[in-house]
């Protein structure tokens, strides 16, 4: 066990595990920050992604001890209430079904738009491959990612 | 509603503690339609009085300042039940849809449950895209009644008859032009005397419908946008301890657990559950209990399965197909060896379909907490619920079903897959031996492909006999396979007009653990008939779409269906160089045909498809951007499962364990496009969940066939699989 400061949504949360847990455990488990979800532990499916230094990372893979004092963002601290342009652009077009994978994917979409304002639809692609929607949201993903840009 | 942290769910609440804690009057409507009772909510012995006498019904619930609460009784997987079933009560109450608010019906199935399978039960059960077509007829009449209580109120209230008062958008209106709000009317209301039974004809005409058919944004998506959204997988409440089960990959084999002192002696560790076919590690954290389960040195014993090689046993189907005995007898027209001995022209084929796998992206899990003298339970789980809407938790703790509460969550997706409570059984054995602690059952994804219960692989063998006209006069359809059912839906054909036809399964058992996987048999039985119908058309030289159009003669819904993706599809217009078209029709409840445009990479063996058409009748529409949601899905999973997906298994063992070798399908391969079109239609509503799905795999196959002459008949048409039928 090991005492761990986390800077995260710009506020210092401090916990005690072990050092290899992955950050998402911290977050869901420990901080009961649980909009970032667990889908496959092997960073394959994109549910678990949040923003290290404005960056998509994938949580489940990344042991809090190697985080230091990073700015940590995670879907709860995306907006306040909500009013990301990504967010607005997902309600706009009715994006998610069963919505678990879809905080991932808004995650991965921001942090995109963040870098990139335009994106081509094969730089849309490239960014959005490594987030998997079982119920096959993709096409109204890549629709609000578009929306969003353009808004 | 953000999640507040360490705060005990609140959505889930018994019968009881939710008619005490509410605000305002609840609304309660006999679930015969006769038996209706108002009680203030502050009245609890009156509300006892009543929950004894009657099966009373409480669907919605009214504040004096014009909130209205509509009770869902369906799963929410995303397939949008959240909105469409309020909806339907909204719409015949005439209630203001901006001051609805949706919670979950307690999971109580003879107060909250639709018509069950058998005449006169009740089942809340959501499976079979049935929900919106079960609960139709229920919501709005219970709608109705609650729209002739407020009413026959306000008639009283005023003074003045009935048949002077009508009601809009929350508001009683008197012939003077005198209105009064439903929140304003809850001082007053009272229950008319002798309560009339609604009949269809006090039910609104479908073209005075002003929610359903029309664009409503679906009621939960704020909270599945901003993360809010709980899942059961979110649930934390105080003292609670993890528990996770190591049931290795051959399905049902008896565990040794040889390190259990080792075990025991790890970080956190808190107990060791022993299962006929897992082990369980209790842990005070999630951490601390996967680390625990990597560190299980367990000696597996065989298993029914033990031997058993997927890819190898098409050759032993392929000898039961050949048997001259019939298997079971599942649908039979004319006879189809008639038609064979006098027919010009036969064909036969055989299809394969190899197992796959749900895939929903939250992986398995239950909250229990068995009270300390053992007597009663809360559960948190996301379910499709079922016959036992208590999961078979009151088995498993030997308590009466009353004594288990049931707090239903949003699914991470359903599929099939959470219609199974192995999940909820093992949380609750195991809190049994927790109590008072709460446990959190979690299934990692290795847990959830490795003891997975698959889409069971099948062979199809159709044959089809041809008349000197070119008709089909005669269609046999043998399935084989293991799973009856799961293997067996889907074979029929009730629209096409085929004078001759047989459905028979003949089984195969191999220990492999199987389930209801969206759409089920349907799958690979039209992947099966729509190719068939193709390989006809191709060897008489005929458009696939006349050929369909001509069988779908006596049935003008699926024809329509037909013409239209055709229209749209622009079926017959020009093509870009390297791609063709293929159709496929299905009926699943509702009726779709669709149109698929691909290319084919002839280096690599890569089917990319380009665009997808769809034409759905599925009777009246509640939500229509939701029916083009589920088409779009449905078109996606199927392609995933077509194009990509494999489970197979090796001396019983399964080979795969997560996404990097189950791959599903990515942004990278979807379409540019997909167009639905739904046709106009004053039919009941039928489901629309599972129709778009087993379309994939024949319009694919076809559309292949008509670019290459050649034939892909084994589900998924990988790359590999590809390249060695182009090079064939």
């Amino acid at each position: 066990m090991a005492n761990f400061k986390l800077n995260i949504n710009g506020k210092i949360q401090e916990v005690d595990v072990d050092p290899n847990t992955p950050l998402l455990w911290v977050l869901r488990e420990h901080l009961n920050l649980v909009g970032a979800k667990y889908g496959c532990g092997i960073a394959q499916c994109g549910s678990c992604t949040v923003h290290v230094q404005g960056v998509a990372v994938r949580s489940c893979m990344l042991a809090v001890s190697t985080v230091g004092n990073q700015e940590i963002t995670t879907i709860e601290g995306l907006s306040e209430n909500g009013e990301h342009p990504v967010q607005e652009a997902w309600l706009e077009l009715d994006v998610p079904q069963c919505g678990y994978c879809q905080t991932g994917q808004i995650m991965t979409a921001a942090a995109l738009l963040e870098n990139n304002p335009n994106p081509s639809d094969e730089e849309i692609d490239m960014a959005m491959n490594g987030n998997i929607c079982r119920c096959g949201t993709y096409v109204r993903i890549k629709k609000a990612i578009k929306l969003a840009a353009n808004s | 509603m953000k999640n507040d942290p360490k705060i005990l769910p609140e959505r889930g609440f018994t019968r009881r503690e939710f008619l005490k804690s509410s605000g305002g009057v609840a609304l309660f409507i006999g679930a015969s339609g006769l038996m209706s009772q108002l009680i203030s909510c502050s009245d609890t012995e009156g509300i006892k009085e009543q929950l004894e006498k009657h099966p009373i019904t409480a669907w919605v619930q009214i504040t004096e300042d014009g909130e209205i609460t509509i009770y869902n009784p369906a799963a929410e997987m995303g397939q949008g039940s959240m909105t469409s079933l309020p909806l339907l009560f909204a719409e015949e109450m005439d209630a203001d849809w901006s001051r609805v608010r949706v919670e979950f019906s307690p999971q109580e199935s003879d107060i909250y449950g639709s018509e069950g399978w058998a005449p006169g039960s009740k089942l809340m059960f959501t499976v079979g895209s049935r929900t919106t077509k079960a609960y139709y007829p229920v919501m709005r009449k219970a709608g109705a009644q609650a729209r002739y209580i407020l009413r026959s109120s306000a008639a009283d209230h005023w003074g003045v008859p009935l048949a002077e008062t009508s009601t809009k958008n929350s508001e009683v209106i008197h012939t003077s032009g005198k209105k009064i709000s439903y929140g304003d009317l809850v001082p007053y209301l009272t229950v008319p005397e002798d309560m009339p039974d609604i009949s269809e004809n006090d039910l609104k005409k479908q073209e005075d419908f002003e929610l359903v058919g029309k664009y409503i944004p679906r009621t939960e998506l704020p909270s599945k946008t901003d993360g809010s959204a709980q899942f059961a997988i979110d649930i934390i409440l105080p003292n609670m301890v993890y528990a996770v089960l190591e049931r290795g990959n051959l399905h049902g084999a008896s565990p040794t657990l040889l390190n259990e002192a080792e075990i025991l002696a790890m970080d956190g560790v808190l107990k060791l559950v022993p299962f006929d076919y897992a082990i369980g590690v209790v842990a005070k954290s999630l951490e601390q209990a996967l680390s625990a389960k990597k560190q299980l040195n367990i000696k597996w014993g065989d298993s029914p399965a033990s031997g058993f090689n997927s890819q190898e046993v098409y050759a032993t189907y392929e000898k039961i197909a050949n048997q001259a005995d019939k298997g079971r007898i599942l649908n039979e027209i004319g006879s189809v060896d008639n038609a064979a001995s006098i027919a010009a022209k036969s064909y036969t084929a055989d299809f394969k379909n190899d197992y796959v796998y749900h895939a929903q992206m939250e992986p398995l899990n239950a909250i229990i907490q068995v009270a300390e003298d053992g007597q009663s339970a809360e559960v948190w789980v996301g379910s499709q619920q079922g016959p036992d809407t208590k999961l078979g938790v009151p088995d498993i703790l030997g308590i009466p079903p009353e004594k288990v509460n049931v707090h239903l969550q949003y699914l991470g997706g359903g599929f099939g897959r959470r219609s199974m409570n192995d999940f909820v059984e093992e949380c609750a054995f195991i809190a049994k031996e927790m109590a008072p602690l709460a446990v959190k059952l979690m299934w990692t994804r290795e847990d959830d492909v490795g003891y997975g219960a698959f889409r069971p692989l099948s062979l199809q063998r159709l044959r089809a006999s041809l008349d000197n006209q070119g008709n089909i006069t005669g269609f046999s359809h043998c399935v084989i396979g293991d799973g009856g059912h799961l293997v067996a839906s889907g074979a029929r054909n009730d629209h096409y007009n085929i004078p001759n036809q047989l459905v028979e399964w003949r089984s195969a058992t191999h220990g492999v653990r199987l389930k209801h996987w969206r759409a089920v048999g349907h799958g690979a039985n039209k992947f099966a008939i729509e190719c068939m119908l193709d390989e006809v058309a191709f060897q008489q030289n005929m458009d696939p779409v006349a050929l369909r159009r001509k069988l779908m003669a006596n049935s003008p819904r699926a024809l329509a269906t037909l013409e239209k993706v055709v229209e749209i599809s622009n079926w017959n217009g020009p093509l870009k160089e390297g791609r063709a078209k293929g159709v496929s029709f299905v009926e699943h409840g509702s009726l779709g045909t669709g149109v698929c445009e691909i290319s084919v990479d002839r280096k690599t063996g890569k089917i990319r498809v380009h665009h997808f058409w769809i034409a759905v009748d599925a009777g009246v529409i509640v939500q229509p951007d939701n029916v083009k949601a589920q088409m779009e899905g449905g078109i996606i999973m199927g392609m995933s499962s077509v194009l990509n997906e494999q489970i197979t298994i090796k001396d019983g063992r399964v080979e795969q364990s997560n996404y990097h070798n189950y791959p599903l399908l990515r942004m990278q391969d979807v379409p540019d496009s997909i167009e639905t079109v739904l046709i106009d239609s004053n039919e009941i509503p039928e489901g629309v969940g599972e129709t778009a799905t087993p379309m994939v795999a024949g319009a694919i196959a076809n559309a292949f066939l008509k670019l290459t002459g050649k034939r892909l008949r084994h589900i998924p048409f990988t790359p590999e699989r590809v390249l060695a039928i182009l090079n064939s």
